[in-house]
């Protein structure tokens, strides 16, 4: 609780949290400010027509059309459940996987330990965007297969992080008490290391959130994340591509087609990284006497 | 130290075959039917002909054993397959695309090492100044701006209202110097093959194309390193040595250069690995926002046409480029820090 209460007194902390809010709200709200045209297919943006020209700003469509008439409105509100849905899921597992393996690494040790921190270093070799359009590209098109990629190439962080802290903390005294008092493993690492070591991986998984939103959203630009027509922000900047440049003399002519989904992404991943900012300043205890 | 250099040495192998593995067990989702173009390399070959023949040709229903004894052979010899999207041979394509790539890297990897290092040291020595929370907003906001919106943006601003930087990789005067034979193209880096040919007007065209890529590129790397020379240097400033340095009555210029600075980088040494593994996720963009025929252009076009040699192929050299960049990294690391060797 008092790291909550410290997060709201730092300022930058707060600016995030009230920004992460609204994403909340805008989530929760998408089926009341931006009906779905097909209930069962809410993540279908409407089309309004198949004209390749934008659209601005009207009040049928409050922040314009894209190319191919796709309503930017709608795709922004229905984005922002991706987005979440994208990064929840995908920060989650990968968060999981490497707690497990960097604990078994780190409390089994000796062969084992080495065995699996060479695997994460041959995973490490692939760069994460490179490594993600490779294997969606082999899965195939598709938001899942979009997910089931990012979690692959990125458990590893996770990983060596508890393994580093576990080695730690181990060590420390009141684990030995605890062990000297009879704790078996188990009750060892879930009572007495892990809430210990956990919390640079809740740094780390804050500061997360935010890059794989872009990274899934990096593969919708390229084409080979997201299907087409689905209320994806990385999918909405694609379609600006080819109108940034406005028309001969009136340069700001498309502005609203880059405008807006810059603007949705790029405040979803500053307020998680505004948070993961404040909190490891307030977890980190080098820092700590400073302020 | 040599001991130290030659463990990592021989771990080499261990990770760059852990590597081939990996790339090998990606391609094992695939059909047989689509594993046959990463290994046939010419396209000749798969006309008018029995698919199933070519199959028990290249082995592709053997054990799997075998098929990664072939498989390892061919990457050995550098025979990865036919690229549909470039047009010729895996192999022949990274010749060709290579210098793009390697001219925008150069490029880049000076203002954001020298940037990144400065504006971090600057932050720390100026701990909750205006200065620092300029310098960390710059950061944060750079960490959550997506590289294709950074370029985007850019395009939009200096080339779409103000016309300043155009995109492409040079205008079409200097793009036709440069294919006449009067130009001679000595390594295919379009600026230094300028120098070399003593012609500044294909230089400056090609260094006023290079900005906005690179400006892109450096605006979304420098966080890291800015937030890793900060936090390094915030440790430094409060060791007992600064504090004698400074009780001897040294010069705080003095003090920051040399105490502190020099010690606080060893920290952000350790993280050039990540740091080219972050310029490859950019050349991807960036090549194919700005047009430049490179790598990274490459690889999406190969991806959006389904081209699977050329992205495996572009996967393997990605992932042996940057552990022979973490190797480097550990011997600098190594040389730089007694207490490495001593371990």
């Amino acid at each position: 609780m008092t790291t909550f209460l410290k997060l709201i007194k730092n300022p930058l902390g707060l600016i995030g949290l009230v920004l992460l809010v609204f994403f909340i709200v805008i989530g929760i709200l998408a089926p009341v400010l931006a009906p779905p045209a097909w209930e069962n297919e809410p993540y279908r943006i409407p089309r309004d027509g198949y004209s390749s020209v934008p659209k601005p700003p009207s009040p049928e469509h409050p922040f314009g059309t894209a190319e191919g008439q796709y309503d930017i409105y709608y795709g922004i509100v229905w984005g922002t459940r991706t987005a979440w849905t994208v990064s929840l899921i995908v920060v989650g597992i990968s968060a999981l996987v490497g707690i497990v393996i960097g604990s078994v690494a780190a409390f089994y040790g000796g062969v084992l330990d080495e065995v699996l921190m060479r695997i994460t270093d041959i995973f490490y070799a692939f760069p994460f965007l490179v490594g993600a359009m490779v294997l969606t590209t082999i899965l195939g098109r598709g938001l899942t297969n979009v997910m089931v990629a990012l979690v692959v190439l990125g458990w590893m962080g996770y990983a060596r992080l508890i393994r580093g802290d576990i080695l730690q903390i181990r060590e420390a005294d009141y684990v030995q008490a605890a062990r000297a008092a009879g704790a078996n493993s188990l009750r060892l690492i879930l009572r007495h290391i892990l809430p210990n070591a956990i919390w640079p991986v809740v740094v780390q998984g804050t500061m997360s959130m935010g890059s794989i939103v872009i990274t899934a959203a990096a593969l919708s630009f390229l084409g080979v994340g997201a299907p087409l027509g689905y209320a994806d922000w990385g999918q909405l900047i694609s379609y600006a591509r080819n109108w940034i440049l406005g028309l001969y003399g009136n340069p700001l002519a498309y502005w609203y087609v880059v405008i807006y989904p810059s603007i949705a992404i790029t405040l979803f991943c500053l307020s998680w990284n505004l948070v993961g900012d404040a909190l490891r300043d307030i977890l980190d205890p080098r820092l700590r006497g400073s302020r | 130290m040599l001991a130290y250099i030659i463990r990592r040495l021989l771990m080499l192998p261990v990770v760059v075959l852990g590597c081939i593995i990996l790339v090998f067990a990606v391609m094992q989702l695939l059909s047989p039917y689509e594993r046959l173009s990463i290994y046939c390399s010419n396209p000749a070959e798969l006309k008018n002909i029995d698919f199933d023949v070519l199959i028990e040709r290249y082995g592709l229903n053997d054990p799997i054993y075998s098929q990664f004894a072939d498989w390892f052979w061919n990457v050995m010899h550098g025979e990865l397959g036919w690229s549909q999207s470039a047009a010729r041979p895996v192999m022949g394509a990274f010749m060709r695309f290579m210098p793009v790539s390697a001219e925008l890297a150069l490029w880049s990897a000076l203002p954001i090492i020298l940037g990144g290092i400065w504006l971090g040291s600057l932050s720390a020595v100026k701990h909750n100044k205006p200065i620092d929370h300029i310098t960390r907003i710059f950061a944060i906001t750079g960490w959550s701006l997506p590289t294709f919106v950074a370029g985007l943006l850019g395009l939009f601003l200096f080339y779409g209202i103000l016309g300043w930087f155009p995109p492409g990789q040079l205008g079409l005067g200097a793009s036709a110097i440069v294919r006449s034979s009067q130009f001679v193209n000595y390594t295919g880096i379009i600026t230094l093959d300028a120098v070399l040919n003593w012609n500044w007007y294909v230089f400056g065209d090609a260094l006023r194309h290079l900005v906005l890529p690179v400006f892109t590129l450096a605006y979304v790397s420098w966080a890291l390193l800015l937030r890793v020379t900060r936090a390094s240097m915030l440790e430094t400033l409060r060791q007992d040595y600064v504090t004698t340095a400074r009780a001897k009555g040294l010069e705080e210029k003095v003090v920051i250069k040399k105490h502190a600075r020099r010690n606080a980088l060893i920290p952000t040494i350790t993280i050039a690995g990540v740091t080219v593994a972050f310029l490859f996720n950019g050349l991807v963009i960036t090549e194919t926002i700005f047009d430049f025929h490179g790598l990274g252009r490459w690889a999406a076009r190969a991806a959006q046409t389904f081209d699977l040699p050329a992205l495996l192929g572009y996967l393997l050299f990605n992932g042996v480029l940057i552990v022979f960049a973490n190797l480097i990294v550990d011997v600098m690391y190594a040389y730089i820090d007694p207490r490495v060797r001593l371990e």
